[in-house]
């Protein structure tokens, strides 16, 4: 059966081009970039292309760090527990700003620093689904603050938060602003010249790289401790054997990323866009959030009547992969957060779907999927009690 | 956490076919009408339970025999995951044929094992196990629909863990038989909570009426309690604690010392006592005539202490101060 990836939002296919050039890195050119010998010297050059790609990506300065680690998640920890270390506990500022919305391990790093006595706000989204400066504006203060941290795309929604103004708002007063960019690298523009944060994280294996790499991006003059202590390797920042083949990979992958990012907001977004008018040609569903407010690939569908597990184990029955946050499989039945700012009703919390494009979704596979879903929502309606 | 932990099961994995069987193609489900109720000549029930904001709604209908209380058709509709609507199909199954009061004792578990590929082996994994307590529910409604009862008088008791059905009272058993301190240890006794673990404590998966670790702190309170209570009891003054060697003192001074002190206007206090090497010292000051008597360092003395000796215990020695 010919299968269908729409579940790009967590994680995507490598880019055969990338594989081809990490392949070298593995059996031939695997010296330990730190030697002395030819075989660590010989790795040096291509580490520098990586990196240069990096930095050109996200249009970081030469006197800027990234700091190459093992993936998004590594450097969201390494900034909140760092700012914990370097800021909480040398100053009087004790609070944490963030919203309900992050991913869990910006949560729950955030709730082990509760447990220590950090005080964490986690700010709610508006009506339209993000995080507004206004309600920002009122819960920072220069005298309090150490760090905010607010994604710059939600992965469940697609919503691009308006990461220059709230940037902006506490570059202004003075506070530490991280962003975890895993859903905006590759979607949408990401310039940390134009938007003054002082963290940036990513992933490659977001955006067609390989898994186990990632970055943390720290501007010029902030410092906080390593998460990891060991060795001299990335000036002390990240201690560890770097990841060669993974950072070459996740260079390349970088700049495909640039290279295709017109062709995302472009091509991407208009498949997506008829897979979204199709869903919403059929009865009684809500795709979540202003289309325009949204990265380019991602659709979050709500289906009356059709619980979303159910709707996907469908779909992959018929080889297509699509996910969902909510529902049963979930630990707490809590109400998504963002269901419940956008007044989305109750009723519709279990039924969400995800769909998420990438540069690799062809015309086919998009309508392949409009017809299984079709058909899927109206038996799974059939079985349920909304087929009147 | 063990080597089995750190990749963790995928959730669909742990279906066993006939749940897939049953997802894919169930055959129980669909709505049953008037019409085809009359014309198999019974009567026509149909019952609602939970509530799509929380995930899991279904509807069950019953054709019922009035004269033999048998259950000719069963058909559902539902709104839920795929576990849902598999035990949903497989309870719609084991209903036809049997009576309201056969069908009743049909319970998640026995739905659970009817989707077993190896009866040895669970259908679903312990965080689907809610899933198919919807199915059990559903019935209660219909049969107290059809006897025209509460539903509440149908609850045999009150049971903590809707997934394994474990009631109150055994709960409340094995803490006090086996003497448990945590919620694990009631786990692994009785299964209750390895589920869904929506009754470990509040804010899990759904809301519950009761915790286990709300009934473990009542129960060990309780514990606690009655060991105190007890310990009023003990008549053997080694075995008391210090308090309870206090009122023992005191109620022997008032029934046998005082009175006699007071005849001569004398009185005493008792000021401390204290444990050394298995003597209970006992510190007491004269008050009124007593203090400065000749004989309060001798005869007094030798009288006071044999009182305490012969009614509490030898170990007991008074010091004056």
């Amino acid at each position: 059966m010919e299968r269908i990836y729409l579940d790009n939002n967590a994680t995507t296919i490598v880019d055969p081009k990338v594989k081809d050039a990490m392949e070298p890195f593995f059996s031939q050119m695997y010296g330990n970039p730190n030697s002395l010998h030819n075989f660590g010297i010989e790795i040096r050059p291509y580490m520098r292309i990586a990196l240069d790609r990096l930095y050109a990506g996200i249009n970081a300065k030469e006197s800027d760090d990234i700091v190459i680690n093992s993936c998004a998640t590594e450097g969201n920890n390494t900034v909140i527990k760092g700012v914990y270390y370097e800021v909480i506990r040398n100053t009087g500022k004790n609070e944490i700003v963030t919203t309900q919305v992050e991913h869990p391990c910006v949560i729950n790093s955030c709730k082990f620093l509760e447990t220590l006595g950090v005080k964490v706000i986690y700010l709610p989204v508006n009506s339209e689904g993000i995080v507004d400066a206004d309600i920002l504006r009122e819960h920072i203060h220069p005298d309090r603050t150490a760090l905010v941290s607010i994604m710059w795309a939600n992965n469940e929604t697609g919503l691009v938060f308006p990461i220059h103004e709230l940037a902006t708002l506490c570059r202004e007063k003075g506070i530490l602003f991280h962003t975890d960019a895993v859903q905006a690298i590759g979607k949408v523009e990401v310039d940390v010249q134009d938007v003054p944060v002082d963290f940036l994280t990513f992933s490659a294996h977001k955006f067609h790289g390989p898994k186990g790499v990632g970055s943390l991006f720290m501007r010029e003059g902030v410092n906080i401790p390593p998460l990891l202590h060991g060795g001299e390797q990335m000036g002390g920042r990240r201690a560890g054997t770097v990841n060669t083949a993974g950072l070459i990979g996740m260079g390349y992958a970088m700049e495909l990323a640039i290279q295709h990012l017109k062709y995302e907001n472009t091509e991407v977004r208009r498949l997506r866009d008829k897979l979204e008018d199709a869903i919403l040609s059929i009865r009684d569903v809500l795709v979540i959030g202003r289309r325009e407010l949204r990265t380019p690939n991602t659709i979050l569908a709500a289906f009356k009547g059709v619980e979303g597990e159910a709707l996907i184990w469908d779909l992959n029955q018929r080889g297509i992969a699509t996910s969902t946050g909510s529902a049963c499989a979930s630990e707490s039945l809590e109400p998504n957060p963002t269901f419940v700012a956008m007044h989305i009703s109750s009723e519709l919390a279990h039924t969400g779907i995800r769909l998420s494009l990438s540069r690799f979704t062809t015309e086919e596979e998009v309508d392949l999927t409009i017809l299984a879903i079709r058909n899927t929502v109206e038996r799974l309606r059939s079985i349920s009690m909304k087929n009147r | 956490m063990a080597k089995s932990d750190l990749i963790g099961g995928a959730l669909w994995e742990q279906y066993s076919s006939k749940v897939n069987e049953r997802m894919s193609n169930p055959s129980y489900m669909g709505d049953i009408t008037e019409e085809e109720a009359k014309k198999l000549g019974g009567k026509l029930i149909v019952a609602d339970y939970g509530a799509e904001v929380c995930g899991d709604a279904i509807r069950l209908y019953w054709i019922v025999d009035p004269k033999t209380d048998k259950i000719l058709a069963s058909r559902y509709k539902t709104f839920g995951c795929g576990t849902a609507i598999a035990s949903s199909d497989v309870m719609a199954e084991m209903c036809v044929g049997r009576t309201v009061d056969e069908a009743l004792r049909i319970t998640n578990l026995d739905v659970e094992r009817a989707l077993r590929d190896d009866e040895n082996k669970s259908a679903i994994p312990p965080q689907k196990m809610h899933c198919s307590v919807m199915a059990y529910d559903v019935i209660k409604k219909a049969a107290s629909l059809y006897k025209g009862v509460d539903v509440t008088s149908l609850e045999e008791e009150d049971i903590v863990c809707e997934c394994a059905r474990v009631p109150l009272r055994t709960i409340k058993e094995v803490i006090r038989l086996n003497d448990l301190k945590t919620v694990e240890e009631i786990t692994n006794f009785t299964k209750a909570g390895a589920f869904c673990k929506s009754c470990v404590q509040p804010g899990g998966h759904e809301k519950r009426r009761y915790y286990l670790v709300d009934i473990l702190n009542e129960v060990r309170q309780e514990m606690e309690n009655e060991k105190v209570a007890k310990g009023l009891e003990i008549k053997d003054f080694s075995l008391m604690n210090l308090i309870q060697k206090h009122k023992s003192v005191e109620q022997v001074l008032n029934e046998k010392v005082r009175p006699s002190l007071l005849k001569e206007g004398g009185n005493l206090e008792v000021v401390d006592m204290k444990e050394q090497d298995g003597i209970t010292q006992i510190y007491i000051h004269y008050l009124g005539a007593c203090a400065g008597c000749p004989s309060s360092k001798t005869g007094t003395l030798t009288f006071i202490e044999g009182f305490l000796k012969n009614e509490l215990s030898d170990s007991i020695e008074v010091i004056i101060v």
